[in-house]
């Protein structure tokens, strides 16, 4: 076929799926508060039971991160500077995005994989039948608790990363504890910490959609669910990091 | 109470409802059977709103459903080919789900036991989440959430799929007696003679996207229709 006409057609595609896409955020978010109880559940779901992974995270990254900025700054004598690099590091880049990344692993699945099972086993259409808007009950309090828990995890996050960064600064880099904290918050601004905040609450939305919207559109059986929960997955990794960029760029 | 007048939905090049008319009066038992892939499940999805028609129209009590499709389905209940229950809540919520909406939760659980009950589960069942019942149990948890709101009209999609002949017939049983009880108007999608027989006020027969034979159930078997014939033949057995 001709390559002008096949990338043509791929652009239309990308452009309708993502018009599709945000369409579907839209009418997700739009039903805001329909179901609390619901919410309350996606809450424990998405936000407490991704605690114990993003923090281990956050305490290995911290950790590795004080030793790598140790040895590379003795290069140049600055190897002094590791509370600093740690804490800002972990603040507007590490935390947020492997926080993210994390939390897409665990949750963007969990959801393909569930609504998809719901959409070819037809419980999304007895939804229907029953009266229920499933926009309302299965996809508003998805998308609601991840943009709300997400950055709450990305913030301690943070604080645990620091913390990792300190045990190992503390003991096996030589540094004294409380000069070690006091150089932590030193340099750090409070922009530092907002815009993290602000890109987790970004890329809980990222993996949220990315879940709702290939279980949603799952079809053809466990295969179709299947294809649905690596695409979730794969959607809501590279869209982290592309959002990632994005708003790095627009922040600083 | 619900005429369905012209109803035509294509895939792509596949007609698969050409132009269907059907009438569905109140209180009346009508059965669609046809063969696989005849657009019977398309049909009811097409009534539900689950599919947009590419033509015809959908009346309820006179009037077109798309402008009162809230309304009917407030006054509908469904049993699913797999009776599609909620996987995440237990049984007594999947049947009490429309009523938790309108009553207290007591009053809820406690009509939700009354409607196992009437479809022959125990009140232990209620607290049983759906992947520990077996295929009939979940048929019965199925039509005891289809009934639970006293519904004017019932859909069943292929109700004894998946069922040994036995347990088949009692849901065959079930489903008459509720027809019977509340009155409701019911359409039955099915390839199952024996549910036909069991069920059935009216029978149509759909081929090719048109409704071929439409009839009383006793004039069945003496219809002139080959296709009828050689469906009713090889449902029997034959």
């Amino acid at each position: 076929m001709n390559p002008v006409r096949l990338t043509g057609r791929a652009a239309i595609g990308l452009t309708r799926t993502t018009g599709r896409v945000a369409i579907f955020a839209a009418r997700g978010l739009g039903r805001v508060w329909q179901h609390p109880a619901e919410l309350a559940r996606q809450v424990m779901q998405i936000g407490w039971l991704s605690l114990p992974v993003v923090g281990l995270t956050a305490l290995f990254t911290g950790a590795a991160l004080a030793l790598q900025i140790h040895s590379g700054g003795q290069r140049f004598q600055a190897g002094d500077v590791v509370p600093a690099i740690v804490a800002i590091g972990m603040v507007r880049e590490l935390g947020p995005v492997l926080g993210g990344l994390m939390v897409a692993a665990r949750v963007a699945s969990a959801i393909a994989a569930e609504l998809g099972t719901m959409r070819v086993t037809e419980q999304i259409d007895a939804l229907v039948t029953l009266s229920t808007d499933p926009m309302g009950w299965l996809v508003s309090p998805r998308l609601w608790a991840a943009l709300l828990c997400v950055p709450v995890l990305v913030g301690v996050g943070d604080v645990i990363g620091i913390m990792g960064g300190w045990l190992i600064g503390v003991n096996a880099l030589g540094f004294n504890s409380a000069i070690y904290l006091s150089n932590s918050w030193a340099y750090l601004e409070s922009w530092d910490v907002v815009s993290g905040l602000l890109k987790g609450a970004v890329f809980g939305l990222i993996v949220a959609l990315s879940g709702c919207w290939c279980g949603m559109t799952a079809a053809g059986g466990a295969a179709g669910v299947g294809r649905a929960t690596t695409n979730a997955v794969v959607a809501a990794s590279v869209g982290i990091l592309a959002a990632n960029f994005a708003l790095t760029g627009l922040f600083f | 109470m619900l005429a369905v007048r012209g109803l035509s939905k294509a895939y792509g090049a596949k007609q698969v409802l050409d132009g269907v008319d059907l009438d569905l009066a109140q209180g009346e038992s009508l059965v669609v059977i046809g063969g696989s892939g005849t657009g019977k499940s398309v049909l009811l999805r097409c009534i539900l709103g689950l599919e947009t028609p590419d033509a015809g129209s959908i009346l309820w009590q006179g009037r077109p459903l798309a402008g009162q499709r809230a309304a009917f389905m407030d006054r509908f209940g469904m049993l699913f080919q797999n009776a599609a229950l909620f996987d995440s809540l237990p049984v007594w919520r999947n049947v009490a789900f429309r009523l938790l909406r309108t009553m207290p939760k007591a009053q809820a659980r406690a009509l939700a036991i009354e409607k196992l009950a009437r479809v022959g589960l125990r009140p232990e069942v209620a607290e049983l989440y759906p992947a520990e019942l077996s295929g009939g149990m979940r048929k019965r948890a199925g039509l005891a959430r289809a009934i639970a709101a006293d519904p004017q009209v019932i859909f069943f999609d292929e109700p004894t799929t998946g069922l040994d002949p036995i347990r088949a017939a009692a849901i065959n049983a079930l489903i008459r007696g509720i027809v019977d009880e509340t009155g409701a108007a019911a359409i039955t999608i099915t390839h199952d003679m024996s549910s036909v027989r069991s069920v059935a006020d009216r029978v149509a027969l759909l081929d090719r996207g048109r409704v071929r034979w439409q009839g009383a159930v006793a004039a069945m078997d003496t219809a002139g229709d080959a296709h009828l014939r050689d469906f009713v033949a090889g449902g029997t057995g034959r």
